[in-house]
C-alpha cells in the first residue's frame, strides 16, 4: 500500500504541527491486564499519553478498544498492572476514582443523555452536584459550551426532542462543563446518520484545536488522519501497532493492520 | 392520470386545487357513530345488545334508588314507609354515618379527625404538586406529629419530644459529617434512638409537669370506621414507598450482607398472606414482647401493613430500575456523581416514573387491604357494617351499607388513580 488510501470526509484539515504536545504525562498505563471471567480482554497494555495528545484507537470489534478507554475512568476495573491518570492511580479507593472521573470527560456511542432533564439541566447537573458550582454560574458555563457546540437555542428542550447529532453535541458540551483535562470518546459517531457525523466531528476537531487531550475510539479514519498525532491499532486485546497517522495509513507494518485497513478503506 | 404518464413524464401543475369540505360521513356526530358504534354488523349488534343491557339494569335499579327512604329509625320502619313497593333504605346511612366514618370516637371530638383530614390534604399538596411554594414542605414534614396529636391527643410534649429525636439526629449528622461521611450516618441513626430511649421520657414528664398542655386522650380502641382505614392506609402508603426504594436498592447492592437481608425480607413477606401477618401483629407479638408492655394494636397493624406493601413496592421499583439502560448509570458515574447522588438525581427519578402504574397499583391494593383488619377485631367500615347489621334496628340490611362503603373507597382510589395519570402526563419528556 503505497498510494494514499484515505479520502478524508472531514472537509477541514487542521495544521497539527501548530498544536503543542507538552511533556507532562496525562495518562500512564503499565502492563495492564483485564479479564471478563476467564476471557482475557486486555493483554499487557502499556501506553503513555502526554497532555495535549490526540490519540485515535481503532481495531476490529471485540478487540478491546472500548474496554481500554473505559478502564481509564474506571467504568471497567482492571485486574493487574497500573493506570495513573493525571497523577492519581486508579485503585479500589473510591475517592481517587471520583477525583479521576471529575477530571476525565467521556462521550458515549449512545449519548446517554438524561432524558428526564432539559439540555441545560443535563449540562449543569455535574458542575452543581460534584463541583458545587453555584447554579447561576453553572448555567453560564453550560450556555458557554452549548454555544460552542452551536446549539444554545435548544437549552430548554429535552433530549428526546433533538436529533442524534445534536444529542451527541450536547453530550460533548455536558462533559466539557466539568472542565476536564482529558476527553474520552467511545465511538461517538457510530450511532449517527451519515449527515450528522460531520457536525459531531467538526465539534471534536474544534476541541482538538484548543489543545484538549483526547482519546478516541472511532472508525472515522478521515478524522484520525486530520487530527490525531498517534493512531493505535488493537487486535485481540493487544496493541498491535501504533504510529503517527501518515505513516500508519500509508505504510502499515503489521499484516493484521494491513488487512484491517484494506477492509475498512477498500471500497 | 395514467394518460399523463403515457404521454410524458414531465408534469407541471398550473392551478392549485382549492380545499373542499369533507363529505358528511367524514365529520361530526355521524362519523363518530359510524366509527365507534356501528363500524360493522358485529359491532352494531354489540352496540344494540349493550344498550339493551344498560336499559334493563337501569330499569331494575332506577326505581329502587328513586324510592329511597332517607329518614327512618329502623329497617321495619323503612318497610312500613315503602309499603310494599321496592326501594332502598339509605336511612341506615343517615342514622349511622358517624359510626361508619369515626367508629366510637367521642362525638364531641369529631372536629379533631376532620381537622386532621383537612390538614392532611394541606400537607400533601406541596408533595403532589410542584407548582406550590417549597416552604410548605416544612408543614408536610411536621404533619405526622400534628396528625398524631390531633387524632390521639394526650400531652403535646409527647409528639414534640419525638420530633426532637429527629432534630437530634439531624444535628448529629451535620456535626459528624465534617469528620467522616459514614460515621455521620451512624450518628444520625444513633442520636435519635438514644434520645427516644433515655431522654424523651424524662423530657416529656418534666415538661408536662411544668406546662401541662394537650388534648383529651382518645384510646386506640375508640378508633373505627373510615377513620381507621385512612390512618392505616395513609401511614402505610407514605412509609412503604421510601422503605420499598431502600429494599429495591438493597436487592441490587454488591454488598452480600445487605443484598441477602433484602432478598430474604422481600421473599418472606411476599410469600406470606397479609392476614397471617395481621394475626401475628394482633396475637403472637404479645407472646414475644415482655409481659406488661402495651404496644398499640393500630401501630402494630400499621407496621405489618407497611412491611407488606414495602416488599411489593420493592419489586415494582426493581422492575423500573431494570428497565433503565446501563448507559444512564455509566453516564452518571463518568460525570463523577457518587452512588447516592446518582440514585437521587438520575436513576430514581426515571425508575420511579417508569414504575408509577405499579406503585399506584400497590397503593390502591394497600388501601383496600386495610379492610382485612376486621379479622383481628379492629372496627373498620366492614367491621362496623357487621355490627350495625347485628343491631335489632337494622338486622337484614345489606346493599345500602356496602354501597356506601364501596363509594367511599372508590372516591379515594379513583382520586389516587387520576392523580397518577396526571403525574405520568406531567413527567412525560420522551416525546414519543
Amino acid at each position: 500500500m503505497t498510494e494514499p488510501v484515505v479520502d478524508i470526509p472531514v472537509e477541514r484539515t487542521i495544521d497539527t504541527s501548530q498544536m503543542k504536545v507538552s511533556d507532562e504525562v496525562a495518562i500512564q498505563i503499565t502492563s495492564m491486564n483485564k479479564w471478563y471471567g476467564t476471557f482475557h480482554v486486555l493483554r499487557d497494555i502499556n501506553m503513555t499519553v502526554n497532555q495535549g495528545e490526540r490519540i485515535v484507537i481503532c481495531g476490529p470489534s471485540g478487540s478491546g478498544k472500548s474496554t481500554l478507554i473505559r478502564c481509564i475512568n474506571r467504568l471497567e476495573e482492571h485486574q493487574s498492572g497500573q493506570i495513573i491518570v493525571d497523577g492519581t492511580e486508579l485503585t479500589g479507593d473510591l475517592k481517587n476514582i471520583d477525583k479521576v472521573r471529575s477530571e476525565v470527560g467521556m462521550v458515549f456511542q449512545h449519548f446517554n443523555l438524561f432524558p428526564h432533564l432539559t439540555i441545560l439541566e443535563n449540562c449543569t447537573l455535574a458542575p452543581i452536584w460534584v463541583r458545587k458550582t453555584p447554579k447561576k454560574e453553572a448555567d453560564e458555563i453550560a450556555m458557554h459550551f452549548l454555544e460552542k457546540v452551536k446549539i444554545p437555542e435548544q437549552a430548554l428542550k429535552y433530549p428526546g426532542q433533538l436529533s442524534g447529532g445534536q444529542q451527541q453535541r450536547v453530550a460533548i458540551a455536558r462533559s466539557l462543563c466539568m472542565k476536564p483535562r482529558i476527553m474520552l470518546f467511545d465511538e461517538p459517531t457510530s450511532a449517527l446518520d451519515p449527515e450528522m457525523i460531520k457536525e459531531v466531528l467538526d465539534t471534536m476537531i474544534q476541541l482538538a484545536e484548543e489543545g484538549m487531550t483526547m482519546l478516541c475510539v472511532t472508525h472515522e479514519m478521515g478524522f484520525a488522519q486530520a487530527v490525531a498525532n498517534r493512531v493505535i491499532f488493537m487486535d485481540q486485546g493487544q496493541i498491535v501497532e501504533q504510529n503517527e497517522p501518515r505513516e500508519f495509513f500509508n505504510n502499515p507494518k503489521s499484516e493484521r493492520t494491513q488487512l484491517f485497513l484494506s477492509q475498512i478503506l477498500g471500497h | 392520470m395514467s394518460n399523463i404518464e403515457s404521454q410524458t413524464i414531465a408534469f407541471v401543475r398550473d392551478t392549485m386545487i382549492p380545499e373542499q369540505a369533507p363529505p358528511l360521513t367524514e365529520a361530526g356526530a355521524i362519523k363518530w357513530l359510524r366509527e365507534n358504534l356501528f363500524s360493522g354488523w358485529f359491532n352494531s349488534t354489540l352496540t344494540l345488545l349493550s344498550l339493551a343491557i344498560i336499559w334493563w339494569s337501569l330499569a331494575a335499579i332506577g326505581p329502587w334508588l328513586v324510592n329511597t327512604v332517607w329518614n327512618a329509625g329502623s329497617l321495619s320502619e323503612c318497610r312500613r314507609i315503602l309499603d310494599g313497593t321496592g326501594g332502598a333504605c339509605f336511612a341506615v346511612i343517615n342514622d349511622r354515618w358517624h359510626q361508619l366514618l369515626f367508629g366510637f370516637y367521642p362525638s364531641h371530638l369529631y372536629w379533631r379527625p376532620v381537622l386532621a383530614l383537612v390538614l392532611l390534604f394541606v400537607a400533601l399538596a406541596p408533595i403532589l404538586f410542584t407548582g406550590l411554594p417549597r416552604k410548605l414542605l416544612v408543614f408536610s414534614a411536621l404533619y405526622p406529629f400534628i396528625g398524631y396529636h390531633l387524632l390521639w391527643g394526650g400531652s403535646i410534649w409527647l409528639p414534640i419530644s419525638a420530633l426532637l429525636g429527629f432534630v437530634a439526629g439531624g444535628i448529629a449528622f451535620i456535626l459528624v459529617r465534617k469528620v467522616n461521611g459514614l460515621a455521620a450516618v451512624f450518628a444520625a441513626v444513633l442520636a435519635p434512638v438514644f434520645w427516644w430511649l433515655f431522654l424523651a421520657g424524662p423530657f416529656d414528664s418534666a415538661m408536662s409537669s411544668v406546662l401541662p398542655l394537650g388534648l383529651d386522650f382518645v384510646r386506640s380502641d375508640r378508633f373505627g370506621g373510615f377513620l381507621i382505614s385512612l390512618v392505616i392506609g395513609v401511614t402505610g402508603i407514605s412509609l412503604s414507598l421510601p422503605l420499598g426504594i431502600l429494599l429495591a436498592l438493597g436487592r441490587q447492592s454488591d454488598m452480600v450482607f445487605v443484598k441477602s437481608v433484602c432478598v430474604i425480607f422481600i421473599e418472606f413477606i411476599r410469600g406470606v398472606p397479609l392476614i397471617t401477618l395481621l394475626f401475628t401483629a394482633s396475637l403472637l407479638l404479645n407472646y414475644f414482647l415482655p409481659p406488661g408492655t402495651s404496644f398499640d394494636l393500630i401501630l402494630r397493624v400499621i407496621i405489618m401493613v407497611t412491611l407488606f406493601a414495602a416488599a411489593y413496592m420493592a419489586e415494582v421499583i426493581r422492575g423500573g430500575l431494570a428497565a433503565l439502560p446501563k448507559g444512564q448509570y455509566e453516564a452518571a458515574d463518568a460525570l463523577g456523581l457518587d452512588y447516592w447522588k446518582a440514585q437521587r438525581l438520575i436513576i430514581m427519578p426515571q425508575a420511579l416514573k417508569i414504575s408509577i402504574p405499579g406503585i399506584v397499583n400497590t397503593f390502591i391494593g394497600l388501601f383496600k387491604d386495610t379492610t382485612l383488619v376486621v379479622f383481628i377485631g379492629l372496627l373498620d367500615p366492614i367491621g362496623l357494617s357487621n355490627a350495625i347489621r347485628a343491631s335489632t334496628d337494622w338486622q337484614g340490611i345489606y346493599w345500602e351499607l356496602f354501597i356506601f362503603i364501596g363509594a367511599l373507597f372508590f372516591i379515594f382510589c379513583f382520586g389516587i388513580s387520576r392523580y397518577s395519570m396526571y403525574l405520568e402526563r406531567k413527567l412525560k419528556t420522551d416525546h414519543k
